[in-house]
This record gives structure tokens, C-alpha cells and sequence, in this order.
């Protein structure tokens, strides 16, 4: 097979920092290549570079033996190239076919548009109505509607940017016979993911990027998942370790809890009860946007829910708002980093004041004690590892995993005695995540309550004692987590729903 | 080719430094202006900015009329900045304007003609209550019904308009005044008189009020946790109810405060400079507020100066039409223009300008 795409030496740097040093390689015709890498290792704006959303600075690309320098995404596009990013752009109030269009350069009618939507859904078993409303659609569902969206240009090479993140297991393996079925019509892929396993179960190739430069070329389905994740990182990893024990007695339960979301298009709880004991980890686990933002806002106090619907240790406190609740120890840390767990303009020392201030005692009379809340912005800093010149910076100028770090180290040096976090790790690198795990778990050994809501099975099944899944603003029953299969937890996700293949 | 690079934490030189840009770039640009006018536009812009201040024979008399047009303009704007920081956009600070002076005249005109002390310290707090309760109006329509404060309060601003021109030919209508509209005049009553602390300062109760009001506002943003509620909410309203902001009060607050300031800026206008309810008692300044809170940075400190500032171009303006026969169409351009470089330059504090060609193909 010859080269579809090869690079040359790219090189982008920005102020401070060079994403992509010198990157070459190449992807064959009808290859699935996977791009390795941790967060931060350069995988965003090396695929931005081919997808001509960013000029690199130096070096040249070929595309089909002809030199290519898309300006912008429409001359990738015309060239062939079409990618899926991480994060969806389509309007949640319009249907699929309308969000399909508005991607298109000549959108044919709509009518038109609908048949081959149709068409190309069931050639590739992506099943999609294209008349639904975007907002109704499972993450997994809105997903084919990108990718379909794709599809219809005819690519010669399909770049997904961690694609997985957001399917359900048996969604996954759809998902990988959608893939092989363009792979054998010698379709290319570019197929982004640090999530090892799946590459090695569908990748031809792999180039592994660390710092920004090309650290080694394998074949994944040669090497083990270890051997993998030691090129990422570059050395060893240390899993997260605890010792058996016993849990304590209920500190959070939670009982018929059942709330409208506070937003249009959210999920509403449906009578969700659940217990934590302390010292235990419960891992909730399901596709996002089925109740996971709501079920964090109930927990943390954000949308207060009846009062007897929450009790911590026999006491009910559903009605209480969220400094309440800190008042009592109960703290939590919500998914979305920027605007919601942090505000991102402003500096450290204000961020660790937003949920500080009433444990860390860094009020007096409605006055601020600002050298005292510096000091434990710095405090989170050095414990949890978080690089930045200082805590005078803004919350925006950190990576995500940075502050992730930042955010998730807040609530733990709160001494928590129940704890509620939304996806700890998501974007976060591996060894990042690792620390972030060791914490969640090291509270729990102290004897915290701990809820960890995520999107990553193998997160949850690494660190939780027992395990749940929410569908659609219900929750299955907790299981023990040990000795659970991927079958069983992919039935709890999504039950049977839309997992049939079209035929 | 000249590109936009977006700063990883916003710039606080150019923060500071835009708002002195903007005011060169407006000298600039109304330099032309008044060129194309066929006035020389280099003694518009001395007319404008310098002779107030400093000429001989002028600046006795509009120096202390400085401190008097700043006065109502800090106050009113320091009252917006906290909403606006949150947020909250309270548009119609003219309309309890003129409600605080029409509640404080009314309350010291019941007691007229005592002569107690206490008239008007009445007379403030009366001011106050009544800018407060306008402001109301859009804050509980807001927090209840979700409706829109920005027109809420703007429209409440025609409304207050005609309730003054009601009672100034009516419920508050000078009883000796031989049937012409308008109140008792205040400066003929000591008690309810608000007077210059010092004689030829311009420096009257409202402008002492504006300073002390700057103090506080300066205190409670920099170091007290109701500031930092209301730059949370302002920021990321999601992180301000995470932090356990809770909305409804916050709103309550801020349209609160704005309209308790502008009532009382209303109040030491109508028993000092104007010294009167009449029909005409709406000047303005609680829209030019708007303009003075944004180009002082939504900073206590900023809008001290930027109130100086709008003053300044007040003055000169008007010297300008007299001395220089410049249209009033053209200084009111003028300083619309301030504003509109302000906004433009705003851009230098939250991105970096490249200039060059960085890319290789």
C-alpha cells in the first residue's frame, strides 16, 4: 500500500511552549493509524494542522503524492479529509438532517438529504433518524450524525478525535464495525485515543507523541497495553493501590430523589435512591447527558431538592444550599472545569476562595482574609502538583489537567467527610490522573464517603467498591464492582436501547 | 498582516492603559472632526480640555462646576458598576434619578417650613428610599417572572419622566408660585438647602456622598465577600451558584443599591444645583452614568476619574459652543466617540497584537 498523507519535520510552537517538534509520519491507504499520546503531548494540534484549522510553522505535508497546505477546513475537506471532533458541533434545537446541511458547502434539498442520510446510516450500520431533534439524541446517536455528517464528502481519510469517550461499550463495538467496513473500502483513518485497548483491537499503525515529539512507531496489536502506556508516559506507571477494609456505617443516602433538570435540553432524576458508607468509593458510571449534571447539582446543593430526599448520617438535608452543605462537609467537584467548577478569569487565590471560603474559615464578618486564602490556593498547589508560575495566574491560563488538579485538590484538602466528583480525570494525562485517583482513594481510606460520577469504566472500575449506572435519569442498582463483566455493565448503561445494528 | 492573539490572563497594564488611549484616539479623531468644521481643532480640544481647568478667566467659575456635574455621575455610576459586574444591567438609573429627587423633595416639603436639622438627613434617606423602590420594580419582576430588567428599567424611566411632570404642576407645585410648574425652590429654605460645604467649591453634600461612595464601593469589591459575589456572578454565573451565590439576592442587591444611589443623586440635585422639581429636572445623567461606569472599568477608582472626565467634557463642551460656535451635535459626538474607542480598545487587554507574517507554508 502506498501513502495516503505523510509529514514532514511540522513544527508549531506557541508563546511558551512547542506543540509539535519535527512530527513525521505517514498513513497508508486503507490503514487505521492511531495517534498515542497523553494529554498535552501535541495529538489537538497536530490533527488541527492537517485538518487546516492551524499553519504550522515549519515542515510540509503530502496528501495522495501531491503537496498540501490546507489554508482552512474547507480546503482539507475539498482535499478529503473530514474529521469528528471530541466535542459536537451541532444545534441541539434543530433535527439531524438540518444539522447535517449546515455543514454541507451545496446542501442539496432536504428531502434529498434525508434519503441518502438513509441510505448511508444503514450502508454503514449507524442506525439515525434523520427527522429527530438533535437535543433528543443519546450522545453515542449524536456521534453518527458527525460522523454520517462525514461520511456524505466521500473522505479518503477520516480523522476521530478520541472518538470512544462518550459510547457505551456496546456502542463502542458498533462504532469499531462502522470503522472496519470503511477500512476495507480503503478508506484511511487517523484514529486519536488513549484509551489502549481499543487501538490494539482496531489499529493497524500507531505513532506515540510525548512532549510534542515522535517517540516511537509500532504496531499496537504487537505490543501489550503496558508496553503502550510506558511509551506514552515514559516510564512506569504505578496503579492506584488501597488496602481491603471494611466500609463504616451510611453516611449519604439517598432516597426517591427525583428533580426536573434546570436546563431545556437536560435529564431529569427519576427517583434515583442510593447509600455510601464511609470509607467507600460508589462509581456511577453511564453515557454523559443522562442525569449526571443533575445528579451532582442535587448532591452538591445547586438545585436543593426535598428535604428528605438527601440525609448524611440520618440528617436530612435535601433542602440546603451548597455552603450549607460544606458547612457539614459534604463537598463536590463538577465536571465542567471552566465556568463551573472555576471561574476562569479570575486568579487561583479567588478560585480557591469560591468553595473555601466557609471550611477554610477565610472570611471574617463578610471581610476576605486574602493571605490566608493565597495560602491555601498555594497549599493546593504544591500538594496536588499543579504547574504554574503561581497562583496570581488565572484560571484559564492552566491546561485542563492542571486544573483539574486544582479543582479536584480544593475539595480534598477540605477534609471532606462525603465527597461527589464528576468525571475527575477527563482530559487530564495519565499520570495526572493517577494522582487524582491515589487522592479519591486516600480519602476514602480516612473514611470519606465518596461518589465518583465518570464517563471511564476502566476509571470506575479501578477505584469504585461498588457500582451504578445512570440511564436516563434512573439509576440502575448498585453492584459490587469486583467481578463485574463489560456485558453486565454495558446492560446497566444503556439497557437494551438503540444497540441494534440497522439492517 | 496583523493578527489577534488571545492572552492567556487578561493584560492589567493595558487594562489601566486603554481608557488614556482611548482618550488621545478620541482627541484625534475630534481634532478632524472639528477641522472638517473649519474650526482650528487644536484650540477645540484646549477649549474642551485645558481652558475649563485653567484659564484665567474662565476656570473661577467651571472648576467648581466640575465637582458639581461629577458629583450625580460617580454617584449613579458607582451603583451601576456593581450590577453591571454581576451582570445585571440596570438601564434606567435616570428614572430613579428623578424618583429620589421627586420622594426626597416630597418628604421635606411635608414639614415645610421647619426649620430642624433633621429635614434633610429625611430628605436623603427619603431620596434614597425612592430611587430603591423603582429600581424594584424591574428586581422583582426579574427575579419573580423572569422578565427582562434592562427593559423594565429603561422603560420605567418615561414613566417617572411623566410622574414629574405631573406633580410638578401638581402634588408638588409651589403653592406661592403664582401657578407656574415647579416646587418651592430648596435654596430659599436653609433646613432642606443641600449647600457647598466650602463657598465656591462646587463641593456639596452629593459630591462628598460620591467620595465616600467610592471608598466603600472600592472596600467592598477588592476585600469583602458580597464583592466577590458580584464579580463571581459577573464572570461565570454557574460558578457563582457552585459557590452558593444565591441569584435572586444578588439581583436584589445590585438593582437595590443602583437605584438607592441614583435616588440619592437625584435628591442632592434637586435641593442643590437645580433647586427645584420642574418638568425639566431630567438632565441626563443617569444614562451618561452608564457611559462613565464602563469607561471608568467598572473600578471604583476608574469611574472617580472617568466621572471627572464626562464632567470636564460637559464644561468644555459647552464653552466650546460659546466660545468656538461648535454645533452641541458635535460634543455630544465627541463624546459618544470616547466611549466607542474605549470598547475598541478594549481589545488590547484580552489579546496581543502580532504583526508580521509568522507562517511558513
Amino acid at each position: 500500500m502506498t501513502a495516503l498523507l505523510k509529514l514532514e519535520g511540522l513544527t508549531k510552537a506557541y508563546p511558551g511552549v512547542v506543540a509539535n517538534d519535527d512530527v513525521s509520519f505517514e498513513i497508508r491507504k486503507g490503514e487505521v493509524h492511531a495517534l498515542l499520546g497523553e494529554n498535552g503531548a501535541g495529538k489537538s494540534t497536530l490533527v488541527k494542522m492537517i485538518y487546516g484549522l492551524v499553519k504550522p510553522d515549519r515542515g510540509q505535508m503530502e496528501f495522495d503524492g501531491v503537496p498540501f497546505a490546507p489554508v482552512e477546513p474547507r480546503a482539507a475537506r475539498a482535499t478529503g479529509v473530514a474529521m469528528v471532533f471530541q466535542h459536537f458541533s451541532l444545534f441541539e434545537a434543530l433535527d439531524v438532517a438540518e444539522n447535517v446541511a449546515l455543514g454541507m458547502e451545496n446542501p442539496p434539498s432536504q428531502r434529498e438529504l434525508a434519503a441518502r442520510i438513509r441510505e448511508v446510516s444503514e450502508a454503514y450500520g449507524l442506525p439515525l433518524d434523520p427527522h429527530r431533534t438533535v437535543g433528543d439524541l443519546s450522545a453515542g446517536e449524536r456521534q453518527r450524525v458527525e460522523i454520517i455528517r462525514c461520511l456524505l464528502q466521500d473522505p479518503k481519510l477520516l480523522i476521530m478525535d478520541e472518538p470512544t469517550s462518550v459510547l457505551t461499550p456496546q456502542e463502542v463495538e458498533i462504532l469499531f464495525q462502522t470503522l472496519r467496513k470503511l477500512q476495507s473500502e480503503g478508506t484511511s483513518i487517523l484514529y486519536i485515543s488513549h484509551k489502549l485497548e481499543e487501538i490494539r483491537a482496531l489499529c493497524d499503525g500507531a505513532t506515540v507523541l510525548r512532549l510534542g515529539k515522535v517517540v516511537g512507531r509500532c504496531d499496537p496489536r504487537e505490543k501489550s497495553a503496558a508496553e503502550l502506556a510506558e511509551m506514552m508516559v515514559g516510564s512506569k506507571l504505578q496503579p492506584p493501590i488501597r488496602d481491603a477494609h471494611e466500609p463504616g456505617d451510611v453516611v449519604l443516602e439517598v432516597s426517591n430523589l427525583s428533580q426536573a433538570s434546570h436546563s431545556a435540553f437536560g435529564t431529569a432524576l427519576k427517583d434515583i435512591s442510593f447509600t455510601v458508607r464511609a470509607g467507600e468509593v460508589l462509581g456511577i458510571g453511564g453515557v454523559a447527558g443522562n442525569g449526571q449534571d443533575e445528579l451532582l447539582s442535587a448532591l452538591s446543593g445547586e438545585s436543593p431538592a426535598a428535604r428528605h430526599a438527601v440525609k448524611i448520617g440520618g440528617e436530612e438535608i435535601g433542602h440546603m444550599g451548597p455552603n450549607q452543605r460544606r458547612q457539614i462537609a459534604v463537598l463536590a467537584a463538577p465536571e465542567e472545569r471552566l465556568g463551573h467548577a472555576a471561574a476562569p478569569g479570575m486568579s487561583l487565590t479567588e478560585n480557591a476562595l469560591l468553595t473555601g471560603a466557609v471550611r477554610q474559615g477565610l472570611t471574617k464578618n463578610g471581610f476576605l482574609k486574602w493571605g490566608d486564602t493565597r495560602a491555601f490556593a498555594e497549599l493546593i498547589i504544591k500538594e496536588f502538583d499543579v504547574r504554574t508560575p503561581g497562583p496570581e495566574n488565572a484560571a484559564r491560563s492552566l491546561s485542563g489537567g492542571n486544573l483539574q488538579k486544582f479543582v479536584i485538590g480544593r475539595e480534598v484538602l477540605q477534609r471532606p467527610e462525603v465527597l461527589v466528583v464528576n468525571q475527575p480525570t477527563w482530559g487530564v494525562d495519565a499520570s495526572a490522573a493517577a494522582a487524582i485517583r491515589q487522592s479519591i482513594l486516600d480519602l476514602a481510606e480516612a473514611g470519606a464517603a465518596i461518589v465518583v460520577i465518570s464517563q471511564d469504566l476502566d476509571e470506575l472500575m479501578e477505584i469504585s467498591d461498588r457500582f451504578a449506572a445512570l440511564n436516563e435519569g434512573r439509576m440502575s442498582k448498585p453492584q459490587p464492582a469486583r467481578g463485574l463483566t463489560m456485558e453486565e455493565i454495558g446492560l446497566m448503561m444503556g439497557g437494551a436501547h438503540d444497540m441494534e445494528v440497522a439492517s | 498582516m496583523i493578527r489577534l492573539e488571545k492572552r492567556p490572563s487578561p493584560s492589567r497594564f493595558w487594562a489601566a492603559a486603554t481608557p488614556v488611549l482611548a482618550v488621545i484616539a478620541t482627541m484625534i479623531a475630534g481634532g478632524i472632526l472639528f477641522a472638517a468644521l473649519g474650526k482650528n481643532p487644536f484650540e477645540a480640544i484646549r477649549t474642551i480640555f485645558w481652558d475649563p481647568l485653567f484659564h484665567e478667566s474662565f476656570a473661577a467659575y467651571s472648576r467648581p462646576q466640575l465637582l458639581v456635574k461629577a458629583g450625580p455621575l460617580i454617584l449613579i455610576a458607582i451603583g451601576l458598576s456593581m450590577g453591571f459586574r454581576a451582570g445585571i444591567w440596570n438601564i434606567g438609573a435616570e428614572g430613579q434619578y428623578i424618583m429620589g429627587a421627586i420622594f426626597g423633595a416630597g418628604a421635606g416639603l411635608a414639614f415645610y417650613p421647619s426649620e430642624s436639622f433633621l429635614i434633610f438627613p429625611l430628605m436623603v434617606v427619603a431620596g434614597a428610599v425612592g430611587g430603591w423602590a423603582w429600581a424594584m420594580i424591574p428586581a422583582v419582576l426579574k427575579t419573580k417572572f423572569g422578565t427582562n430588567e434592562i427593559l423594565v428599567s429603561l422603560m420605567l424611566v418615561y414613566v417617572a419622566e411623566n410622574i414629574l411632570a405631573s406633580v410638578s404642576s401638581g402634588l408638588l407645585q409651589n403653592p406661592d408660585g403664582m401657578g407656574f410648574p415647579g416646587s418651592r425652590n430648596f435654596g430659599q429654605w436653609p433646613a432642606a438647602a443641600n449647600t457647598e460645604i466650602f463657598v465656591n467649591s462646587g463641593m456639596h453634600w452629593g459630591v462628598v456622598t460620591a467620595f465616600i461612595v467610592v471608598i466603600f464601593a472600592y472596600v467592598m469589591l477588592t476585600r469583602h465577600i458580597l464583592g466577590f459575589q458580584i464579580r463571581l456572578t459577573g464572570e461565570s454565573p454557574r460558578a457563582a451558584r457552585f459557590a452558593g451565590v444565591n441569584p435572586t439576592r444578588l439581583i436584589l442587591i445590585c438593582l437595590g443599591l443602583s437605584g438607592a444611589l441614583a435616588g440619592m443623586a437625584g435628591l442632592f440635585e434637586v435641593s442643590g444645583p437645580a433647586g427645584q422639581i420642574s418638568i425639566d429636572f431630567g438632565s441626563g445623567y443617569g444614562f451618561t452614568a452608564i457611559i462613565v461606569a464602563f469607561l471608568g472599568r467598572l473600578n471604583p477608582i476608574g469611574i472617580l476619574l472617568a466621572g471627572l472626565l464626562m464632567a470636564l467634557t460637559y464644561i468644555g463642551g459647552e464653552l466650546a459652543q460659546l466660545m468656538l460656535g461648535l454645533p452641541s451635535a458635535a460634543i455630544q459626538l465627541f463624546q459618544g466617540m470616547l466611549l466607542f474607542f474605549l470598547l475598541a480598545m478594549d481589545v488590547l487587554s484580552n489579546y496581543r497584537i502580532r504583526i508580521g507574517k509568522t507562517e511558513v507554508a
